[in-house]
């Protein structure tokens, strides 16, 4: 439970999500990572680079940390929920707290997670399709919409000339496991409880 | 029916044993088969890249070409001592100065012999160095940016052929005269050449770091014709060999008189002694005016510094100095095997080839086993410093290479071929034709201690029916050969630039993964940067006009500019904003006396315009950008001189 918890600190180190633009002119993609307090190209200049080449299309530029409350709040949402999970761990191996409280963290955090994917995917939506109706270049569906960019939330998306990926990355396979982890600990401490009841 | 199954069964088996048959009888011969296996040897696959990278001087064309071996592709010409309208080099305020010299601006130059700089006698990729024959000039070309960065001009100094060759720690790129002169120079009868012209041999050196150049000192000799040098490696560091040529010392009619002496020299220099006489002070300091030009990449500005003073050292009065080793016939290339022990003379209208051993000239300066003396310097006797003869190789031996297995291949010009023979042995291995009239040849590594025994090729002077006709000027044409097996194997031929003559190869992992992609724009130090679009501005001075520009796709800015005069003197300082790679932006303006500028990410350029008529004038950029290029434009408005039409300037809005 305690590791499972400290697992979320990665997420401070390592981006939880990656996002990779490539296309013809682009054989190395452009790419942007996206971590809990801020968003940071792949490459020095990546930001700019997309920035500059989605001005044709009209999209807003990729938000800088103070620009979106996420940033400033997720830290603090993941630090409480390693302390809580500690703390957790603490009591639950001396005994105090029940094996049900460390469910009750994974569900907590579960809940929170589905919250942030939510959000997330509401500002990729705005970015893709909340466009400057002076864009240079104006892309309609069959039906005579405009286009979305809206980039996937996960897997692949072909727009325009860009073949797009995104997928988790390290920061996020960490928190994955680490809530796996906290699984784990729910099991084992509900098998050994089961144990003492049988005896 | 059964049977003429069985017999149409039995002639398809007896077909394809015939056919195949066929087939392995041709690939042992010398058709179909083979030339596939060659084609195989030079075909690099769409999007893979070469093993090496090949620089190849472009003679009169002033500059220097990148090719990828073994598909003798080339990639890019990089502008050294000539004006290229293409990027704006010679042409830009900031690269004008590059071509300053002690005769003012030169706009052109004849570039010979490249040579990579090294580490512990192994090239290592970070400058190659270039000679400029006709206004002595030495260029350092940075492998990282593939730009020229440093000129360097060589007083005393005429027809800069011996030249630009270092040494195996680089600590000197070495500068030979092929003209002797009067030293210095002076209004006097050509007549009185002999005994009053002297040649210079110039050692320069390189700041370990940054590749500094600096003339350190020059050694006054004779007045021979210093005409192709190598240094000495391994055991023989600290030495460098020169060839000469008329040591007849005429001074008309050279190709009769030039060639009475039985033998020439070749003038081993013990430079570690020049540096122990320079220490102990035993030179003297003679005027001179020089220019020193070096351009700085975060300035992204050359800048030209007029040097007064050179250090001299005369070899007659300092023991030990330099030698001369007589070698037959005016030698041409003068080169050093790897071992450092053999001194290769190219005596160009010799039967032979001479080869001499460097541990028996020691030996014979020990012994002071001398032959007289030329002008105070010692001569040693031929045949204690010969290690031996390559007899009847070929005819008009010009220049040696060297592989990693103690072969040598030597170019000939008059039998345009080159042959193929065993260091120690002397004999003759291989010789394959050339198309035609060979001059030099590389092999990637040459002038190291550790060449590399793969590809070998040779530039050739003269093309004739090599390719499809153009016309009475011609390309000149190369060879590329496999040298891995005992025989040499033709793979590939491939035309090349101006007239080359000479290259230095080496393996693509050395530079490529240091090649850089952009500048930095938050190291731009020019003096009239604009690195946002906030910063831009037009200010006038008197009748000078600067323009502070942006450019990124797709727009300048600003795109439109008022209150510009008739006599006014324009100039368009443009920023490249982009930093992204392959990304540049051009620039050009209706009624530009100069050339277009092609600026890269995150670098400044500027142009004079003095336009000369009055109206509204176009500008634009040159280089495709993006789908948006040819929207990216803008206009200057050109009023008449005595006017008060206000100078303003917009992006966006139109100026009220």
């Amino acid at each position: 439970m305690i590791i499972g918890s400290l697992l979320l600190l990665g997420l401070f180190k390592y981006p939880l999500w990656n996002i990779m633009l490539g296309a013809p002119q682009y054989p190395d993609p452009l790419g942007m990572n996206i971590y809990i307090d801020g968003i940071k190209g792949v490459q020095e200049f990546d930001l700019q680079n997309i920035d500059g080449l989605n001005h044709y299309i009209g999209m807003k530029t990729i938000p800088k940390p103070e620009e979106m409350w996420e940033f400033s709040v997720f830290p603090k949402v993941i630090l409480g929920m390693v302390i809580l999970g500690v703390v957790l761990g603490i009591l639950g191996f001396f005994k105090k707290v029940s094996y049900h409280y460390f469910l009750g963290w994974l569900i907590l955090m579960t809940v929170l997670g589905i919250m942030g994917m939510y959000d997330f995917n509401n500002w990729l939506m705005d970015y893709g399709n909340n466009l400057d109706p002076n864009a240079i270049i104006k892309v309609t569906n069959p039906d005579g919409s405009p286009m979305s960019y809206k980039p996937p939330l996960i897997g692949h998306k072909k727009l325009l000339n860009f073949d797009v990926n995104s997928l988790p990355h390290v920061g996020g396979y960490l928190m994955f496991a680490g809530m796996f982890l906290t699984l784990v600990a729910y099991w084992v401490g509900r098998k050994e409880s089961l144990k003492k009841t049988t005896q | 029916m059964k049977n003429i199954l069985k017999t149409t069964a039995a002639l398809v088996t007896v077909l394809i044993t015939f056919t195949s048959c066929n087939n392995s009888g041709k690939s042992n011969g010398k058709s179909g088969a083979l030339a596939s296996n060659v084609a195989e040897k030079v075909y690099v696959a769409p999007g893979e890249y070469d093993e090496y990278y090949a620089f190849i001087s472009g003679g009169y064309s002033g500059n220097l070409t990148v090719y990828g071996l073994p598909s003798g592709r080339m990639f890019k010409e990089i502008p050294v001592f000539s004006q290229f309208p293409t990027s704006g080099y010679g042409y830009s305020e900031e690269t004008k100065p590059m071509l300053n010299t002690s005769h003012g601006f030169i706009p052109w130059g004849d570039s010979h012999h490249p040579d990579i700089s090294q580490t512990n006698g192994e090239i290592d990729g970070r400058w190659i160095f270039i000679n400029e024959n006709n206004t002595p000039r030495i260029a350092k070309i940075d492998l990282t940016t593939f730009e020229t960065t440093e000129i360097l001009e060589i007083p005393n100094s005429a027809g800069n052929h011996s030249s630009s060759f270092v040494t195996e720690n680089t600590e000197y790129v070495v500068a030979g005269t092929r003209f002797s002169v009067p030293v210095p120079q002076r209004d006097m009868p050509i007549k009185e050449y002999k005994g009053n012209f002297k040649g210079a041999l110039s050692f320069i050196s390189v700041e370990p770091e940054h590749g500094q150049m600096d003339l350190s000192f020059q050694i006054l000799m004779p007045g021979f014709n210093y005409d192709l040098s190598h240094p000495g490696r391994g055991k023989s560091h600290g030495w460098f060999f020169f060839t000469t040529y008329n040591t007849e010392e005429a001074n008309t009619l050279l190709e009769v008189n030039a060639s009475q002496n039985d033998k020439d020299f070749i003038a081993a220099v013990n430079w570690k002694k020049a540096e122990e006489y320079i220490k102990q002070g035993k030179f003297t300091t003679m005027p001179a005016n020089y220019a020193h030009n070096v351009y700085d990449e975060n300035t992204h500005t050359a800048t030209s510094t007029m040097k007064k003073e050179v250090r001299v050292l005369n070899p007659a009065e300092l023991p030990g100095l330099v030698y001369f080793l007589p070698t037959p016939k005016s030698p041409h290339g003068c080169d050093v095997d790897p071992s450092g022990e053999y001194i290769v003379g190219n005596g160009k209208l010799s039967a032979n080839l001479t080869v001499h051993s460097f541990t028996k000239m020691l030996d014979a300066i020990e012994n002071k086993k001398f032959d007289g003396e030329a002008y105070g310097i010692p001569i040693l006797k031929f045949e204690d410093v010969l290690a031996g003869s390559v007899e009847q190789p070929g005819l008009g031996p010009l220049h040696t290479e060297f592989d990693d297995k103690g072969n040598a291949y030597t170019t000939f010009f008059i039998s345009s071929e080159v042959v193929k023979w065993k260091l120690g042995t002397w004999e003759v291995l291989d010789r394959k034709p050339t198309y035609y009239s060979v001059g030099h040849l590389t092999i990637p590594g040459g002038n190291s201690r550790k060449p590399s025994g793969k590809y070998m090729f040779a530039m050739n002077k003269i093309t004739k029916d090599r390719y499809l006709p153009t016309g009475p000027e011609l390309e000149h044409s190369a060879q590329l050969y496999d040298i891995s097996g005992d025989k040499m194997e033709l793979l590939l031929d491939f035309p090349t630039h101006g007239e080359p003559h000479y290259a230095a190869a080496i393996h693509a992992d050395k530079i490529k993964s240091k090649s850089k992609k952009i500048y930095a724009l938050a190291d731009n130090k020019h003096k009239y940067v604009a690195k946002t679009d906030a910063d831009t501005k037009v200010v006038r001075n008197g009748n000078e006009v600067h323009i502070y520009m942006t450019t990124i796709r797709s727009h300048f800015s600003p795109d439109n500019i008022e209150g510009i005069r008739v006599g006014d003197k324009v100039y368009f300082h443009v920023t490249n904003m982009e930093q992204d790679f392959d990304v540049p932006h051009g620039f050009a303006i209706l009624g530009q006396n100069n050339s277009e500028l092609l600026i890269m990410p995150g670098q400044t350029k500027s142009s004079v315009w003095e336009p000369k008529q009055v109206g509204v004038w176009p500008f634009y950029c040159t280089d495709f950008c993006s789908a948006l290029h040819q929207e990216m434009q803008g206009y200057v408005r050109v009023s008449p001189a005595n006017s008060d039409t206000p100078l303003k300037w917009s992006l966006g809005e139109d100026i009220d």
